[in-house]
């Protein structure tokens, strides 16, 4: 199996590593940001990002330098950083890792953000369930105050970095960055009109960056071994680095993977991750989180790169990787996470407010045998009426895995359609929300 | 009254915030903490210290699915269904729980002990069938486990079978 030189969670599989401040000072931690607070120019730091390739780890996989050169230059008011940790992409997992087991990590990369971006403030949402979450990162704010390298005059620079936790409370659509935004001003999650876009109008209206946890944990990596560095790891140039792949589902070693992007998912799911579970094939990949379009067995020797997955007609998304195995039924699957876009929908847009509603009923009508061959159309139709008719993204993932089960084993559908009780009437009920 | 009891955790709480009604979800969950659930007296009283109107505090209890607006039992079982979970196995483990308790989702054991809920997606699909039973996550249940672990609640309030720290992937299977 080829091995590869881990970043992210080197520190943590080293045996006896705590997290604790004192483990993770002692593998050079808070050396980036020693080396950058007021020694580098806040505009270099950020060039340095972008000169790295750094995309971001939450799904969307913007350029983060980038992200953080649309602040407007010469604004003297407030400027916010927010570390989305409201990680809840269902296969996905490895934020929970990089905050429970080393999070100093990331809080040098928030601070280097913060630098970076002129930023006195960085609030860290974090999901209501990660309840130990939070305690471990509360622990390590308060190691990290007293030991001077978060509050006021960080490292006596005159540099003022404040980080402060904010819990939520169970919303999946809160990680969508303007939900966020809206949640953390005590609001519901609703995601706004875009643009203007957080970089002029964010958190309070004021200028803000928002960026995933994995993203954040690279920096102090890019500064202490320079963006030349990054920029050779992975797919370069527009994939570098690695990425923690969640990989769950009928696989023998389900976990987290640190592995340069452009590694195939062959090589990840039958090398890093031990194959299948038991005897039975492989019949399905998830390559990206819920949200992803599904991938056939066919797909095996596609890279998992932004570019390469997004070819093959899926993305890459959040980096959870999910495995069937043959005699799993793709509509159930289809089902399955219909019914959790259906649960999550916010509810402020029509058609992924009563279209989730509709492709559930429809799926469970075909599964309990009441389906018609017109509900195959039916399915292709409501997708289309969802798909770019929301304010955010959320619509477009809710439809990829009806649309691709439907490209794929359409004739699993038509199969269940074919065993319908030829009485049956349509059934018609309205699923609870919750 | 939160406001008596909390004071200082209050005031710091609103400290972080530049705009007072930022810190919403905060004092709900202090109000949760200290009642169980949310009740409509500590929704009118956070309305208050926010300065903002009771149904602006409501729209947002409701809209979070971890805020209770009833009393449930001492320990809520929250089951985790979505995909990933299923592919594992989550199905039997609600079977195994629903068998046990005696109750379906949505209900409470008439001790009040136990509440049995579905939720969604809680980032551990590598390590299901999972559940989260008040703050704690209990990952990869047995069958075998379900018993210890109910009957551990019941007699001593918590599990040593609980989740710590996220188990590293060389790790699992091994840790059990």
């Amino acid at each position: 199996m080829p091995t590869y030189e881990k970043i992210l969670l080197k520190n943590m599989e080293m045996p006896g590593y705590t997290g604790l401040l004192a483990d993770y000072e002692r593998v050079g931690g808070y050396q980036a940001l020693r080396k950058v607070l007021g020694k580098i120019a806040p505009a270099d730091v950020t060039a340095m990002v972008t000169k790295s390739g750094l995309r971001g780890r939450g799904g969307a996989g913007f350029p983060t330098g980038v992200k953080w050169g649309f602040l407007p230059k010469d604004y003297t008011g407030p400027k916010y950083l927010c570390c989305n940790a409201d990680e809840s992409e269902p296969g996905t997992f490895k934020d929970r890792q990089l905050i429970e087991r080393d999070p100093h990590q990331m809080l040098e990369g928030i601070a280097i953000a913060c630098y970076a971006i002129g930023a006195e403030t960085a609030y860290i949402y974090i999901r209501g369930e990660f309840s130990l979450g939070a305690r471990i990162l509360e622990r390590a704010l308060a190691e990290a105050r007293a030991a001077g390298y978060v509050g006021t005059n960080v490292l006596r620079t005159g540099v003022n970095i404040d980080i402060w936790l904010h819990r939520g409370a169970g919303a999946y659509i809160c990680g969508e960055e303007t939900a966020l935004l809206e949640s953390l001003e005590g609001k519901r999650g609703l995601p706004r009109v875009k643009p203007p876009f957080p970089a002029t109008h964010g958190l309070y209206s004021k200028p803000t960056v928002v960026n995933n946890v994995e993203t954040l944990a690279n920096l102090p990596y890019i500064v202490n071994r320079g963006p030349e560095w990054f920029a050779s790891i992975g797919s370069p140039p527009k994939s570098t680095g690695t990425r923690v792949f969640c990989v769950s589902g009928h696989i023998k070693r389900p976990g987290n993977y640190e592995v340069p992007m452009g590694i195939t998912f062959r090589e990840l799911i039958f090398e890093h991750a031990g194959g299948m579970r038991s005897q039975k094939p492989l019949k399905a990949i998830i390559p990206g989180g819920a949200s992803a379009a599904f991938f056939t067995p066919q797909h095996l020797d596609v890279k998992l790169d932004f570019e390469s997955v997004a070819q093959a007609g899926s993305m890459l998304g959040s980096g959870g990787v999910t495995v069937m195995e043959e005699g799993t039924s793709m509509v159930w699957a289809a089902l399955r996470l219909m019914e959790f876009f259906y649960h999550e929908s916010c509810g402020k847009c029509s058609p992924c407010r009563e279209g989730s509603s509709w492709l559930v009923q429809t799926l469970r009508r075909i599964i309990n045998r009441r389906g018609r061959m017109e509900d195959l159309e039916t399915l292709t139709d409501l997708c289309k009426n969802i798909a770019g008719r929301t304010v955010c993204a959320f619509g477009d993932a809710e439809i990829a895995p009806v649309l691709s089960t439907l490209q794929y084993w359409r004739d699993e559908y038509e199969e269940l359609i074919r065993a319908a009780e030829p009485s049956g009437a349509a059934e018609l009920v309205m699923p609870a929300r919750h | 009254m939160l406001r008596e009891k909390y004071k200082d955790e209050i005031e710091q709480i609103l400290s972080r915030y530049p705009v007072r009604r930022s810190a919403l979800l905060p004092l709900l969950w202090l109000a949760q903490t200290e009642e169980e659930y949310v009740t409509e007296a500590a929704m009118k009283e956070i309305a208050g210290i926010l300065r903002i109107t009771p149904p602006q505090v409501y729209e947002v209890v409701t809209f979070y699915t971890m805020f209770n607006l009833r009393p449930v039992g001492k320990f809520h079982i929250q089951v985790c269904k979505s995909l990933m979970c299923g592919l594992v196995g989550s199905d039997v483990l609600l079977g195994w729980l629903q068998a046990r308790l005696g109750i379906s989702p949505g209900q409470t054991t008439p001790d009040r002990l136990f509440t049995l809920s579905t939720v969604e997606c809680l980032a551990s699909c590598g390590t299901g069938p999972m559940m989260q039973i008040n703050d704690e996550y209990y990952e990869r249940v047995t069958e075998e486990r379900v018993d210890r672990i109910l009957a551990d609640l019941k007699r001593d309030g918590t599990s040593p079978l609980k989740s710590g720290p996220f188990i590293l992937p060389q790790l699992a299977g091994s840790e059990k």
